[in-house]
Order: structure tokens, then sequence, then C-alpha cells
């Protein structure tokens, strides 16, 4: 007996003819053949036999798995966010305004001035679509009001701000013109007292047609108003204000210079024309102005995606890691466990691949339900922290899937070194020893 | 003419590589025809598990040739002896080893798995066998719930599902009391008189003088008994 414990010396072999050994071995159809069919029954067999194991072996793959999911979802569903943040409105806007600095006393002061026609200097810039100049118009305490009365008994409202425009500005931000009109060109030069009255200012005056044309009244001056203007995505308290034309405010109240340019420019010419436009509006001192352009979306979303898959993922590829090797420890007991089983199968005629084979489809079985359940999960995860959040969950399907393909990955390698001992192990000695 | 002998040992040694070398069979001379019932016997470190092993075509002699139904069994190779093994021969072993987890009739399904039974056939040729060893009520019990004698009796179904040239029984009664150890050997000889080859290999005197033909392996060399 003290012979088993060691491995079998390979022994000589006497040559006799090879015909004379083939008739022995019976030819079996490739139908009645150990198939892949009963592979997997075997194997499921083997999976399935310890239930409580199995939920401890898989819990690695699973939590491995999960963060992987999670992680990659959370970076397709923040990078998502980020492309809503940056939507296309902010992708095609630009904003330039003079620059600033603080004086001795502290207080700020503008070092540049943006020229009345900047709209026309930046206009001929590659990129740009629409340009249009604004500025607040201090009315000097003057009341706007649609009736020119001093009622007393009235009660104070606040008066809607004053704003004046180029006729270009309305464009340049994506407003609309809800009724009548914006005014054009020619009102600006002319200086007409016209004006257009954003949707709440309107609303606060009492004034929702403008086909009579309706006047306004600044202090004790009325102007005609030729129209509403709603749904502006930049400076949207021009929604709040009355907004007349730049010569016409300067006429009136003396602005004396245009606060910001507001430049709507085609997707991608943000950065060209964040650096053009500066020159274009002062050759001599383009460092005046302060330009607000989009950052280069793509990069940014980049950055922030490295950043969370970097982390995430090296946890979740230890964790991964972690599971594998659960996965292979519990194999390998299985198999020492099991020795009784592997030395019948191997007298019942399996061969050592047939082991190999079995053990190493049971760990990838293992595997593949700890993947598909950390996959699971980890959509899950994605989903719900995203409904608590408020955001969009987004997640490839390709993630989902491969993660479950990658468990079972997992699963085949972590059952290679067990398989390979199964399939080592000495038929008799296993059948010998009792179990 | 004679038919070929189902097993037959020529000059068989089988040496494992020292330091010191041990021979655990030595120049082995032994046939075994068809029909034959024959009792190998023995003390424990005689040489019965590697006259197992390669009977069993778990392990090659090191010197010396073994025919099996006439076919010499060197030059095959593992795979092929796998198969020779899976087809040939039944295994009936002390410890039964039954899966724990399956069902009786899987149990001896399983030995249609890796022998090459037509796959249509699996299963009749299983019950067929369950039925043969008087166990067909117990088709879907776990080995757990079942007696020794009756779990024995599952492992002989199961050696002789896959109609086995050869039937080689390692111990068979050494995990059973008297009364159902004779049980076992009342079918084995059942068995035999339809016509099964017979080995048994045991150190129990009283199971090895129920067979027909004795031999006993004392230190590696084999003699026949009266």
């Amino acid at each position: 007996m003290r012979f088993f414990g060691k491995r079998m010396p390979q022994p000589t072999v006497q040559a006799t003819p090879a015909s004379d050994a083939d008739s022995i071995v019976p030819v079996i159809a490739r139908a009645n053949r150990f198939s892949v069919q009963d592979l997997l029954v075997e194997a499921s067999y083997g999976v399935g036999a310890r239930p409580s194991r199995l939920v401890m072996t898989t819990l690695g793959t699973v939590l491995g798995i999960a963060s992987l999911v999670v992680t990659i979802g959370f970076a397709q569903t923040a990078a998502g966010q980020i492309s809503n943040q940056f939507d296309a409105v902010s992708a095609t806007q630009i904003m330039i305004e003079p620059a600033s600095t603080r004086n001795s006393s502290g207080t700020e002061q503008a070092t540049g001035r943006l020229p009345w026609d900047a709209p026309s200097r930046v206009d001929r810039l590659a990129g740009v679509e629409q340009a249009g100049l604004v500025a607040d118009v201090d009315v000097a305490g003057q009341r706007i009001t649609s009736v020119p009365v001093n009622d007393p008994s009235a009660a104070q409202t606040l008066s809607p701000n004053l704003i004046a425009t180029s006729p270009g500005l309305l464009a340049a931000v994506r407003g609309e013109v809800v009724t009548g009109r914006y005014f054009d060109a020619g009102h600006d030069e002319r200086a007409d007292r016209v004006a257009v009255l954003g949707a709440r200012a309107a609303e606060t005056l009492g004034i929702n047609r403008v086909d009579s044309q309706p006047s306004i009244f600044i202090g004790e001056v009325p102007y005609t108003v030729i129209g509403i203007i709603d749904g502006v995505e930049r400076r949207t308290n021009l929604l709040d204000a009355v907004v007349v034309p730049l010569n016409t405010a300067r006429t009136d109240f003396g602005l004396s210079a245009p606060a910001e340019l507001h430049v709507q420019i085609d997707v991608g010419a943000g950065k060209l024309v964040a650096r053009q436009a500066p020159i274009a509006l002062d050759p001599n001192a383009p460092e005046n102005f302060k330009v607000q352009a989009p950052a280069a979306a793509s990069s940014l979303q980049d950055n922030i995606q490295a950043d969370i898959n970097i982390v995430f993922l090296t946890l979740g590829i230890l964790a991964l890691l972690a599971g594998g090797l659960g996965i292979a420890n519990v194999t390998l007991l299985s198999v020492m466990e099991r020795v009784g089983e592997i030395g019948l199968r191997r007298a019942l005629g399996a061969t050592k691949r047939d082991i190999a084979r079995q053990f190493i489809v049971e760990s990838a079985v293992i595997g593949l339900l700890g993947g598909l359940i950390g996959s699971a999960l980890g959509v899950f995860a994605v989903v719900v922290v995203s409904l608590l959040q408020g955001w969009t969950p987004i997640l490839d399907p390709i993630v989902a899937i491969g993660a479950a393909l990658v468990g079972t990955l997992v699963g085949l390698a972590a059952g290679a070194y067990p398989a390979v001992r199964a399939s080592n192990i000495e038929p008799i000695t296993a059948l010998r020893g009792g179990t | 003419m004679i038919a070929a002998p189902v097993v037959e040992l020529v000059n068989v040694t089988r040496s494992f590589p020292g330091p010191p070398e041990v021979q655990a069979l030595k120049s082995i001379n032994l046939r075994v025809d068809r029909g034959d019932y024959l009792s190998i016997v023995g003390p424990s470190g005689s040489g019965k598990s590697t006259m197992l092993n390669l009977l069993g075509l778990l392990d090659r002699p090191s010197v010396g040739e073994y025919h099996l139904d006439g076919t010499s069994t060197s030059l095959l190779d593992e795979k092929q002896r796998a198969i020779v093994r899976g087809g040939t021969i039944g295994f009936v072993f002390q410890a039964f080893h039954l899966l724990p987890h399956r069902t009786v009739l899987d149990n001896v399904l399983l030995a249609t798995l890796y022998s090459g039974v037509p796959r249509a056939e699996r299963e009749d040729r299983a019950r067929a066998a369950l039925d043969r060893v008087g166990l067909n009520h117990r088709l879907d019990f776990l080995p757990g719930t079942l007696s020794g004698g009756e779990r024995q009796r599952v492992a002989v179904a199961r050696a002789v599902v896959a109609s086995p040239e050869l039937l080689l029984a390692d111990e068979p009664t050494g995990n059973l009391d008297e009364a159902t150890g004779n049980e076992v050997m009342d079918l084995f000889e059942e068995l035999h008189a339809d016509g099964l080859t017979l080995i048994v290999i045991t150190h129990d005197q009283a199971v090895s003088d129920r067979a027909e033909r004795r031999v006993r392996i004392t230190d590696g060399r084999l003699s026949e008994l009266s």
C-alpha cells in the first residue's frame, strides 16, 4: 500500500504491432461519447451540490464585477451629465467683456472698452454666426410704466430694468420674438424711441399685444413697444427688462460703453474665436478683453472619466482578483473533497482531460454566475443612485454583458490550477482512500 | 478453438523507482478465461493494489505484457486506455463511491457517460441494471438514504451497466457486515452464473473461499491455491 502516495513513474512500454492494439479499442460514435452536453450536466451538478458554499464562492466575483459595472456606469452617467451641462448652447456661445483690474482703492475698474461696432468686427471671423452687444442702462431712478399717471394710491411696483442691445443680440442669445418684432439697424442708427419687452416685463407692464402700438414711459418719455421676446438662453434677465437700441440709450440716457458682447459660434469654433475676437476688437490691446469660451468639452469629460475610472477600476479589479482567488480556493477544496468521485470517474472511463474539463467548466460556471449577479447588481446600483440624484442613468449594454463574460473568464482562469490537480489524481489511490 | 482469455498477464513486473527500488509485483503470470471467477487474496502491502491498478488499466507494467481480451494493452495511449477501461472493465469498490448528491439512477447512469453506451439506450440499461440488482424501487433515492448493502448493489449495477467483459471487485464486502456482505457475494455469483468474468480482490479468507479459483499474492509473487 505504501507505493500509492507517490506519483507513478512512466513505465517502459514493449512494442507490439499497432493493429493488434487497435482491435480492443471500441470505436464510439461521436454522439455516444462524453459530450459537451454531458459535461455541462455533470458540471452543473458539481456547482449545485453545495448551494451555501456556492454563494460564498461567487461573492468575490459578484463584488468585483458589480464594482466594475458601477464604475463604468457612473463614468458614463457622469459623462452624460457633463455633456448635458455643456449642452449645445454652451458649446456654441462666447461672451466677451472688458477685462477689469482692482485699483489701489480696491474697486474694480475696467481696463478696456468694447467698441460700439464690435458686432460687425467679430462678424467677419470664421466660425462666428451672430454677435450682439448688450449693456445695462442706468435710468437714474426714473420709473418705467405703461401709463404716465402718477397715481399715489397705486401700489409701488418694481419697475423693470432697462437694457440696451445691438440689433443682432437677440439672435446671438437665441431669443425669439413672441409677438411684433425686434428693432433693427435702422432703429438703432436713428436712435428711435422704440422698445422691446421681455416676456415677464411685458406681463408686469400689462402689455400682451403690440399691433396697437402701445407705449411705455421711461420717466416722462414715451417709447413705442414693437415686440415681446422670450426664450433667451443667455442674459435671461432680458426677460425681465425693457430693451432699447444701443444708440437710443446713448442718446437718451448717456450710455457710455457696452458691457458684454455675446457671440454665437459654430460648434468647435470656441477656441479659435476666443483667440481671434479680442484681436479683432482691439488689435492694439487684445489683452483688455475677458473671453468666456466653452471649455473643450470632450477633454473635460475625458479628464473626469479618467479620474473616476482609475480609482474605481482599480478597486473593481482588486475585488475581482480576490474573487478569482476565492473561486480557485474553493474549487481546489472541492477537488480535494471529491478525490473519490474523480477516481471513480477515471475508473469509469473518463480521461484526464474529461476530469480537467469538468472542473474548469464548474469554476467557469461559478464565474459566470458571479458575473451575471454582479452585473445585475451593478446596473441596479447605477439606476438607483441616478434616480436618487436625478441623473439620467447611462450604461452601455455591452458593458453589462461584457462584465458577465469577464466573470466567466475569471472563473476559467481560477479553475485552471485546480483542474490540473484534479486530472493528476491517481485513481486507485483516490478510490482506496475512502470517502 | 479456444477463446482468447479475458486477462493474460505474461511475466508482469511492476517496479517503482527508488531509492530503494521496490518491486511491487514480480514476474507474474496469470490467465483468466471468460466466465472465470477468481479471487486474489493477500495481506496489506502484498501488491494487491498494484494488481488492481494493472488489471484495471490504471497503471502499466514496467516489464511484461498485459493482454486484455486477447489484445496487448501496452501500445494503447492514455485516451484509448480510458475508453477500453470504460467499455470493458467494471469496478466495484469497498467504499462504494456513489455520488452523494445524485440519485441512484443518476449514479448508475454515470457509468454510461464515459463508456460509449448509445445515448438512447442509457436510461433503459441503467433501469435494467438496477432491476437486476433488485433496486428498481429505489431509483430516485439519494445514496445517503440507502443501507450499506443497497449502496453496494447500486455500485454493482453501475459496474455492469456498460456490459463489461470483466468485473473487478476491490474488497467489495469490506464496509459491510457479514450478512449483507454475503448478500452482495450472492449477487456476484448470480452475475457470474450469467457469464460475467469476475475477479475479487480481498484480504478476507471467507470471501476468497467462495471463488471457484483462488490465487494468493504474497510479497509481489502470485501462487495458485488448491
